[in-house]
């Protein structure tokens, strides 16, 4: 049909719901970056000595180190010396003692976001972490998970209250030599998530850290730790948003996980950062290092991540498979639209023996944005009888935007297999034409075709962020057929 | 119902229709016959809104209605159904999932309630019944590794949940075994009412046998060249299109069947 690609062009024409600005008195450090602002940062959460001198070596690193550009993703040079790297609502006293003590100002900008945070209203079942610009505001069921055992708490507080632990792990995973942006994350981190969930214990409910970054040429560094010790289970869900701003704003997070013998570590992202406006202007870089260690025997790690938002993605949550039997997953959506930039992917690194792994991805490209998938499947020499499964599926909607692939396999192990599908497909007229034919709206059409393509995924997410990530491509659809 | 003047129709500036003219009353059955590139399938497509289709000149009304002006889901509210001659998949989309779609823009559009997923699959299961699809074929996706003949009867499933005022079948009988055109022409009977019209588009008369028409028209070039009764089928069949002056390869290859 000739007029649908125009037809799809309208229909991808969205509004972008979270992106007013929270009024609110905050502490913002003077844009810049020097040892100076360091300490500041450090001393301002509190933090132990050996973290100082933790973020002082990384930062050191980092000023010999080259940002990458191996991405297949195109963005201006980035100033840090532009950036403010800590920024906070002020408060009365250091810390609140009770959600009393919460700015309402604040409390509403999460009710927006449609995150209670109130007692009376708290998400059933859910446990949430709100991180504002660089702090953590507010940690709902602290209780119920203490009984448990569970600590799930800031990780400023984790340090000041959990500091063997931090130290234990922290950076055991994602070293600050590891690239350029988890050097400066080390560096600058100003809060995130910590878990801890201990032996043999199932955590009672689901854990989700919700990000929110509000303030003006202000990064967001977070760093999230989570540790399932011997036997247990965690399922954790991150979200975010940002408000709609002219100028690009950083997003350069840290995740590392580590899995235990026996241990299960659900992680999944619903990620919708504010895009930048349809003509490409504003949004989010969104540059993060997120990566497991199965370092445990029959320990597994999931990936799910539905990635929506942000105006440059460069992200590859990764499994280093180092215990015997252990187990990766990636299952990912990333939708593109726009002037978005996607390149994304996961890294399964196969150590132990008899690992295996899953990769499912799945890449929606509208607009006139760009979508990548990239992926490492690596075989070390122990890694007898490994195998991995592979499945890259892109679908195009109209016919100005690209998707690729970049799959990299290295085997030093001769019993290794891995297997590797990839198929591209278009929103096709015909179907288009059928769902018509039969009285459906063309909006309603394109998000049912899209969200049958996402089904594999859809399925591995938890049952209440499923019907959030299907209403989430939706309202990212919606214009984009007339 | 449906009245069709002097419709003209190309696609990629080549014209494919040549001044169509066509009525139907509610309840009655027509059939249009005609050799490969006679132009059927396309009248089907431009009927049902195909942008794929231009129309250069003519006028179609649906019950008095201009059809041409509306866009295909407008014309799918308004009771145009088009039984397609090859139903494309929608993979990950379950049939179920579908069908209640389309049902619901329907009701929506006629002010009804929607149906909720518990009421629609005790209505889907009943009908599913009626073309001898098993009810497991709900959950697959739409069409998805479904065989010729699963599809078309799943087409006549929708019309028979959809209820058209105008029924549109599009070669419906091709690639069926003898067993499964029975199945898909007793579907079709049951649709027929005295509040609907059901345009048959076929190649073969053997449909005929099954579903019996009010109306037979040969479609040639573009233009209907000759209208009749149910004999009209029956003379195509022993004679061959050749009777009208018209070549066709594929009837002198396999006549009628």
């Amino acid at each position: 049909m000739a007029t649908t690609d125009q037809e799809v062009n309208e229909l991808i024409k969205r509004e972008y719901e979270h992106g007013f600005v929270t009024e609110i008195e905050a502490d913002t450090f003077e844009a810049g970056l020097n040892e100076d602002v360091i300490a500041r940062l450090s001393a301002i959460k509190k933090e132990p000595e050996f973290m100082l001198e933790w973020r002082l070596k990384a930062y050191r690193r980092w000023l010999e180190m080259k940002e990458p550009d191996w991405a297949h993703v195109g963005y201006p040079k980035i100033d840090y010396n532009s950036i403010s790297y800590y920024s906070a609502p002020k408060r009365k006293e250091d810390m609140p003692q009770s959600l009393d003590d919460v700015d309402p100002e604040l409390l509403k900008t999460y009710e927006k976001l449609g995150i209670p945070l109130h007692e009376r209203a708290k998400l059933a079942g859910v446990a949430v972490d709100a991180v504002f610009d660089s702090v953590s505001v507010a940690t709902t069921f602290k209780e119920p998970l203490a009984k448990a055992g569970v600590i799930f708490c800031s990780i400023s507080e984790a340090l000041r209250d959990h500091p063997e632990l931090v130290k234990k792990y922290l950076g055991t995973v994602v070293p600050h030599t590891d690239n350029y942006f988890a050097g400066l994350n080390a560096a600058v981190f100003s809060d995130g998530t910590f878990v801890y969930v201990p032996k043999g214990v199932r955590c009672p409910m689901e854990l989700s850290t919700y990000f929110r970054i509000n303030a003006a040429n202000t990064g967001q560094f977070e760093r999230t730790l989570i540790i399932a010790d011997e036997g247990s289970y965690v399922s954790y869900l991150e979200g975010c948003t940002a408000p709609m701003r002219d100028e690009n704003q950083l997003h350069a997070a840290v995740v590392e996980l580590i899995a235990l013998d026996d241990a299960q570590i659900k992680y999944s992202t619903v990620q919708n950062w504010y895009p930048g406006d349809e003509n490409g202007k504003g949004g989010i870089y969104n540059f993060v290092t997120k990566r497991a260690a199965c370092i445990g025997k029959n320990s597994k790690v999931s990936w799910t991540q539905v990635e929506t938002g942000s105006a440059v993605t460069w992200k590859y949550p990764s499994c280093i498979l180092r215990g015997e039997n252990s187990v990766g997953e990636f299952y990912s959506v990333a939708l593109t639209h726009n002037y978005q930039q996607a390149d994304t992917g996961t890294k399964m690194i196969h150590l132990g023996k008899n690992t295996s792994s899953t990769i499912i991805s799945k890449g929606i490209s509208a607009g006139k944005s760009s979508n990548a998938y990239r992926g490492l499947v690596k075989f070390g020499p122990r890694a007898e009888g490994a195998r991995n499964f592979t499945q890259c599926d892109s679908l195009l909607i109209g016919d100005r935007c690209g998707a690729h692939t970049f799959p990299y396999i290295e085997s030093l192990n001769k019993t290794a297999i891995v297997e590797h599908e990839a198929t591209t497909s278009k929103v096709s007229d015909e179907q288009m034409f059928l769902c018509r034919q039969r009285g459906i709206d063309p909006e309603q059409a394109v998000s049912m075709i899209v969200n049958g393509f996402c089904k594999e995924v859809f399925k591995e997410l938890p049952m209440e962020f499923a019907v959030e990530a299907g209403k989430l491509l939706e309202v990212s659809l919606e214009g984009s057929v007339g | 119902m449906l009245s069709i003047k002097n419709l003209h129709a190309s696609v990629e500036g080549k014209e494919i229709l040549k001044g169509i003219n066509l009525e139907i009353k509610d309840g009655e059955v027509h059939a249009i016959m005609g050799p490969n590139g006679s132009g059927k399938s396309t009248l089907s497509q431009v009927l049902a809104g195909n942008d794929a289709f231009e129309v250069t000149s003519g006028e179609v009304t649906l019950n008095g209605e201009d059809l041409l002006e509306k866009s295909t889901e407008e014309r799918a509210r308004d009771g145009v159904f088009l039984a397609f001659q090859y139903p494309v998949e929608i993979p990950g989309v379950s049939n179920l999932q579908f069908m209640r779609t389309a049902v619901n823009a329907m009701r929506h559009h006629n002010g009804e309630p929607e149906m909720n997923a518990a009421e629609f699959m005790k209505l889907a299961r009943e009908v599913s019944k009626q073309v001898d699809l098993d009810p497991a074929f709900l959950k697959r996706g739409v069409n998805e590794g479904f065989s010729g003949g699963e599809k078309k009867r799943n087409e006549i499933m929708q019309a028979l949940l959809l209820q058209p005022k105008l029924a549109i079948l599009d070669e419906t009988d091709s690639g069926l075994d003898i067993d499964a055109l029975k199945v898909v022409a007793d579907g079709v009977n049951a649709l027929r009412s005295k509040d609907r019209a059901i345009l048959m588009v076929t190649h073969y008369q053997r449909l005929l046998d099954h579903i019996v028409p009010d109306y037979v028209h040969v479609l040639a070039g573009g233009r209907i060249i000759k209208s009749g009764g149910r004999e009209l089928a029956l003379e195509l069949e022993e004679r061959g299109y050749g009777w009208l002056g018209i070549k066709d390869e594929a009837t002198a290859a396999s006549p009628a069947n």
